[in-house]
């Protein structure tokens, strides 16, 4: 596989979110707004990368039968340094995102790519493995905060768009399935104009 | 009275599902039948009342006393890790049928995250249960926990239940599988908004 493919694939043939369902809890947890769906998907990319980064340096001198618990707690390590930073330099996001940061560390995206890709192969295609897939997070997690945002809030990115209070649903709990139910909807359309001729 | 008000509160107002969005991952994946719905919930149920009480002691006897704090993360996915494998170790021993019933799911309770969530939550955010908003104490946190725990498993179960009536409807392609799911648990959450308030 290119190093071009690694990074892109994220996107759409294994979108983390539409097409590997994985990681369902912060996605609809933090996505009430464009900004804060961008956050979370950043400060998921960070642990992904660095998380593959030492798996893949670690991986062939852990035994097999302890790997899952080394994973995590290197998973954990990472998180917690990303706490740290987050509480010093964004001290505002890091209150909105409240528990979903140290719950990256149960995100399955991470635990999954570690065990199904970083274990696997050499450092320098982890760490894009873990950039392409982030990206993928990442860009996913923005478009639903930001469908989210508009419907609820009739803005977008904290603009006003149209005057007028929005269906103040789509930001809290229900709204959260439904966007993403019939976003993926749209994504099932837009990849079976490809895959059926 | 105020127990009553913390169950009401965990079971149906902050749901921990429908409105706070923990453990989605086994609520989407192993909701097709009632029965593994039941069976991962009794898991869940058992594993979070007995980490809540774990993770507390832990944090107010070692990790504020030590100036630790910045460990938690760490620490409590450690210990809910170990007890979920202990668990698994005892229930084998002394109760095989009830491990015949859980077993599959206690593997894969490690990374619910409704477990690690609800271990941070009691510990880290002030309550008013009837009262002046507190942090929670030993005997509140464990019944606010283990009652979410059960709001997951009421949740489930209802889910599953209409999951079971989805699979005999003829649905278009495109919505097939988790798509139909989540337009469906986005009904169940609005009815679950109805309580808001409630407490």
């Amino acid at each position: 596989m290119s190093k071009l493919n690694l990074i892109t694939k994220g996107l759409i043939k294994d979108n983390p979110i539409f097409v590997l369902v994985l990681g369902m809890c912060p996605t609809l947890a933090t996505t009430t707004s464009a900004v804060n769906g961008l956050g979370m998907g950043i400060a998921t990319t960070f642990v992904l990368i660095f998380s593959n980064v030492l798996i893949s340096l670690v991986a062939k001198q852990v035994p097999d039968k302890v790997r899952i618990p080394v994973y995590i707690v290197l998973i954990a390590a990472v998180v917690t340094v990303l706490q740290l930073l987050m509480q010093a330099y964004t001290p505002g996001l890091y209150q909105t995102l409240g528990i979903f940061i140290p719950l990256i560390v149960v995100n399955c995206i991470v635990l999954g790519r570690a065990e199904a890709f970083a274990s696997k192969n050499t450092v320098l295609d982890s760490a894009l493995d873990g950039i392409g897939i982030g990206l993928g997070f990442t860009l996913s997690l923005t478009v639903l905060g930001a469908v989210r945002e508009l419907l609820g809030t009739a803005s977008i990115f904290g603009m006003k768009l149209i005057d007028g209070d929005g269906m103040l649903a789509f930001v809290l709990a229900p709204g959260a399935f439904m966007v993403l139910g019939y976003l993926m909807v749209l994504f099932n359309m837009y990849k079976s104009k490809f895959t059926d001729k | 009275m105020e127990y009553i008000i913390i169950i009401i509160a965990a079971v149906f107002v902050n749901n921990v599902l429908l409105s706070q969005f923990l453990g989605i991952c086994p609520f989407l994946g192993v909701s097709n039948k009632i029965s593994t719905a039941a069976g991962m919930s009794g898991a869940v149920v058992f594993v979070i009342a007995l980490s809540t009480l774990v993770t507390y002691l832990l944090q107010y006897y070692v990790l504020i006393p030590l100036g630790i704090e910045f460990m938690q993360t760490v620490a409590f996915i450690l210990v809910i890790a170990a007890l979920v494998q202990m668990v698994e170790i005892i229930l084998k021993k002394i109760s095989p049928s009830l491990y015949q019933a859980l077993g599959i799911f206690l593997p894969l309770i490690t990374t619910n995250c409704c477990v690690l969530g609800l271990a941070i939550i009691v510990v880290s955010k002030e309550f008013a249960f009837g009262g002046d908003p507190h942090m929670l104490n030993l005997a509140e946190a464990v019944v606010y926990s283990t009652a979410s725990a059960v709001g997951f498993g009421l949740a489930m179960v209802l889910f599953a239940g209409l999951r079971e009536q989805l699979e005999l409807n003829n649905v278009p392609r495109a919505f097939k599988g988790t798509p139909i799911a989540l337009i469906t648990a986005s009904i169940l959450a609005l009815a679950f908004m109805g309580f808001a308030g409630l407490v």
